[in-house]
């Protein structure tokens, strides 16, 4: 560098208050020292990312996208998340991949005039999916609304008194499932898609946190992990599907995903295995002899924001 | 290149062009003891920033005051308007090359120099956003899973980081030209500042687009959003690029002329105008037909169900736009530079707020499911958001100080060491 900023290394500086040396070879190696100074500074800045790095390990950090995983690559990061599980929440978990069955279509319907606000579908997803204890974190928010109204804004999720409370119903929004999701449409990465039985899905190792799904979905359905989860080791629930309920990292965005881990296996989702007043229906809307084909064919259903366009696999109903 | 390469006498740029780079980090790193004292304090203050984006990503995101209702704040309000003022430095380069304005001409390198540090922040604005900027790489087409066209966030990495190429190949390619002693061949540069110049709009049109495409929030969903970005944008650039202009003046001792000045003055009357006429529409439309899709305007604007945390921002808002647009519009802006800087801060921080907090928060409240939380940042956004606007400060300042020398029409300065004249130099760094 001497050779080429020699004379302009120095003599500027011959203003009061100037405090340059003169030397060009020491100015050079006062900027040199600067230079280091500042990149010490800089490393010692960004020195709590090592406990990151010491806890992510480069299989994660280097993990493909779902779809292209082979079924080998796919066992090998099965058993590397049942480790981390142990290791991390002490709990031994068995995490597994559900594939969508073939000829299957999944919709939900709920019956307004059942539902009671009671709350046991919110706290029954809390536990089934491994939610965050600290936020008491559920992909359900209920909403207390006055008879005689549709509009939102005059509903209530945070009430806390006896239900049903008197010229009230209640409304149990969750992802809807939508044939047209504007929230896979606006990921930047394909972290999330619609799989063949409807379920809208989330890869946990492919997302990159931008949040921006969480900005197009017009139900409030996505939540992002603000931090890691904490969940007791006797808590945890063991059953864990890849792409639904297993412990999802810090950082990332997740979603109800209709209890895949059971649904898939001709289960039924936690919430409706919770509910006390038969107001949740689920089913296989390609299934004839489904109840929620029933449902659907003999009810009018409506779904929310129907103006949206985002034609939702979720219904609702009233039936007195 | 290749016409360039075997041209005589300077045919072997993998030799000449490193040399031009460290001749540059030396010009720009020399200065009387006001300029390190300024890059020690923007260092200070970038440092502090990048300490708490660290602990930011150890600790989680739970670290900011964001949440599932509003959840996005500073970071992406901030990159909005960075953005803008990114695509404003266009409103130097289309009177110097559609217009010929020679003396604009003569000073267009600072608009280019602009964006290039704008969009440099703007890249950190949206990778502090991110909850894994571990996995970055899954957004780089080709290599991760780049949803490209669908996801109109691919759109926006796209044409801001060509932006950036366009601008740091035009503000390169002249500045090694003038290192070379040579004239630089219009073919070299002239089309890719005319491509930087459709460029400009698309990177604010693109943002826009990200917002007002998103059906499920009201507020967004407005087919006005991205003219008003513009003309927000075309106010808030050339307001910065005029202040740059006045410091030059006053710190380097540059005796820059009055003519750009004036024209970006001009530009701004008619632009001001532009952008309050559509505030103006746009919140007739809201308040008029009124119903529900209002109410995101109304927190904004009056506060609603008794929650009002940005109705004083805004009302700054409005009332510092409508100020500035008073000075630009009074004829003593141009003669007194104390009217001109207080317009310039009046219209730069009224969009800050506008286009910044202003537009990112009110679209979360209330939330699709009409839930009203407010958001107010952490401490820690407020420090990783100061640590990006310092480092951007000191690329631009890195950026003024080696095009210095062509701003003041002493390019020997640039020339290899034996040409330069050292008692002439020394006016440059200080």
């Amino acid at each position: 560098m001497s050779e080429t900023s020699g004379p302009t290394g120095g003599p500027g500086d011959r203003r009061p208050g100037a405090a340059g040396p003169t030397d060009p070879s020491r100015r050079n190696a006062l900027k040199g020292l600067g230079a280091t100074l500042g990149a010490a500074a800089f490393v010692t800045a960004i020195s709590p990312l090592r406990n990151l790095a010491r806890t992510t390990s480069p299989e994660e950090l280097m993990q493909k996208h779902y779809k292209e995983l082979d079924s080998e690559e796919k066992r090998a990061i099965l058993r590397r998340l049942e480790e981390e599980t142990k290791l991390e929440y002490g709990a031994e978990a068995r995490i597994r991949d559900h594939a969508a069955i073939p000829g299957t279509k999944f919709a939900y319907a709920i019956n307004l005039s059942l539902c009671n606000g009671n709350g046991k579908c919110v706290e029954a997803c809390h536990k089934e999916n491994n939610h965050d204890r600290a936020t008491n974190q559920s992909y359900i928010r209920v909403l207390e609304m006055p008879i005689g109204t549709m509009d939102m804004g005059r509903g209530n999720t945070t009430y806390d008194h006896d239900v049903p409370a008197k010229g009230k119903f209640y409304m149990p929004v969750q992802c809807q499932q939508c044939d047209e999701p504007p929230c896979t449409d606006v990921c930047p990465v394909q972290a999330t898609w619609k799989e063949d039985d409807g379920i809208v899905v989330v890869d946990y190792n492919w997302c990159i946190g931008c949040r921006y799904c969480e900005a197009a979905c017009p139900y409030h359905a996505r939540r992002f992990n603000w931090r890691k989860p904490e969940v007791p080791a006797e808590e945890v629930n063991p059953e864990q599907g890849l792409l639904s309920n297993r412990i999802r990292p810090q950082g990332v965005v997740e979603k109800c995903h209709f209890c895949l881990h059971r649904t898939r296996e001709g289960r039924l989702p936690a919430c409706l295995e919770a509910c006390s007043t038969g107001a949740r229906v689920f089913g296989n809307i390609l299934d004839p002899e489904s109840e929620i084909r029933w449902i659907l064919e003999n009810k009018r259903v409506f779904v929310l924001k129907e103006e949206l366009g985002t034609k939702p696999s979720f219904f609702y109903f009233f039936d007195k | 290149m290749n016409r360039e390469l075997s041209a005589p006498g300077q045919g072997r740029h993998w030799l000449s062009y490193p040399k031009f780079l460290v001749r540059s980090l030396a010009v720009a790193t020399d200065g009387p003891f006001a300029f390190y004292a300024w890059m020690t304090v923007l260092t200070a203050v970038a440092l502090v920033g990048a300490n708490a984006w660290a602990n930011q990503v150890t600790q989680g995101m739970i670290t900011t005051g964001m949440t599932d209702h509003v959840s996005w704040g500073l970071y992406i309000a901030n990159f909005t308007f960075m953005v803008g003022v990114a695509a404003g430095g266009v409103m130097m380069v289309i009177p110097a090359y559609l217009y010929h304005d020679e003396t604009m001409h003569d000073v267009v390198i600072l608009g280019e120099l602009l964006a290039i540090s704008a969009i440099i922040m703007c890249l950190l604005f949206v990778t502090v956003d991110l909850g894994r900027p571990d996995r970055f790489w899954h957004l780089i087409p080709g290599v991760g899973k780049f949803n490209f066209p669908v996801s109109m966030l691919t759109w926006d990495v796209i044409v801001l980081n060509v932006y950036l190429l366009l601008n740091l190949h035009v503000c390169g390619y002249l500045l090694y030209m003038k290192f070379l002693g040579q004239a630089p061949s219009p073919r070299w540069y002239v089309p890719f500042v005319l491509l930087s110049i459709v460029w400009a709009i698309s990177i604010h049109t693109v943002t826009a687009f990200l917002y007002c495409g998103l059906g499920g929030r009201p507020l967004w969903n407005s087919a006005l959003l991205a003219p008003r970005f513009l003309a927000s944008a075309f106010v808030s650039g050339p307001a910065f690029i005029i202040l740059t202009m006045l410091a030059l003046r006053k710190f380097a001792g540059l005796s820059l002329p009055s003519g750009p000045i004036r024209t970006l003055v001009r530009i701004i009357r008619i632009v001001i105008l532009i952008n309050l006429l559509m505030l103006v529409s746009e919140i007739f439309t809201e308040f008029y037909a009124g119903g529900a899709h209002t109410a995101s305007a109304r927190y904004l604007f009056l506060g609603l169900h008794g929650f009002h945390g940005l109705v004083p921002w805004m009302w700054t808002a409005v009332c510092a736009n409508l100020l500035a647009a008073f000075l630009f519009l009074h004829h003593s802006v141009l003669r007194s530079s104390l009217v001109l800087v207080a317009a310039c801060v009046f219209a730069f921080v009224g969009i800050w707020i506008e286009k910044g907090m202003g537009l990112i928060i009110p679209g979360f409240i209330p939330s699709a499911l009409h839930e009203i939380v407010e958001y107010s940042p952490s401490l820690i956004e407020w420090k990783v958001s100061a640590g990006i606007w310092a480092f951007g400060l000191m690329v631009f300042t890195i950026a003024l100080k080696i095009a210095l020398p062509v701003l003041a029409g002493r390019t020997e300065d640039l020339l290899p060491a034996a040409s330069g004249p050292a008692q002439e130099t020394g006016r440059v760094g200080s």
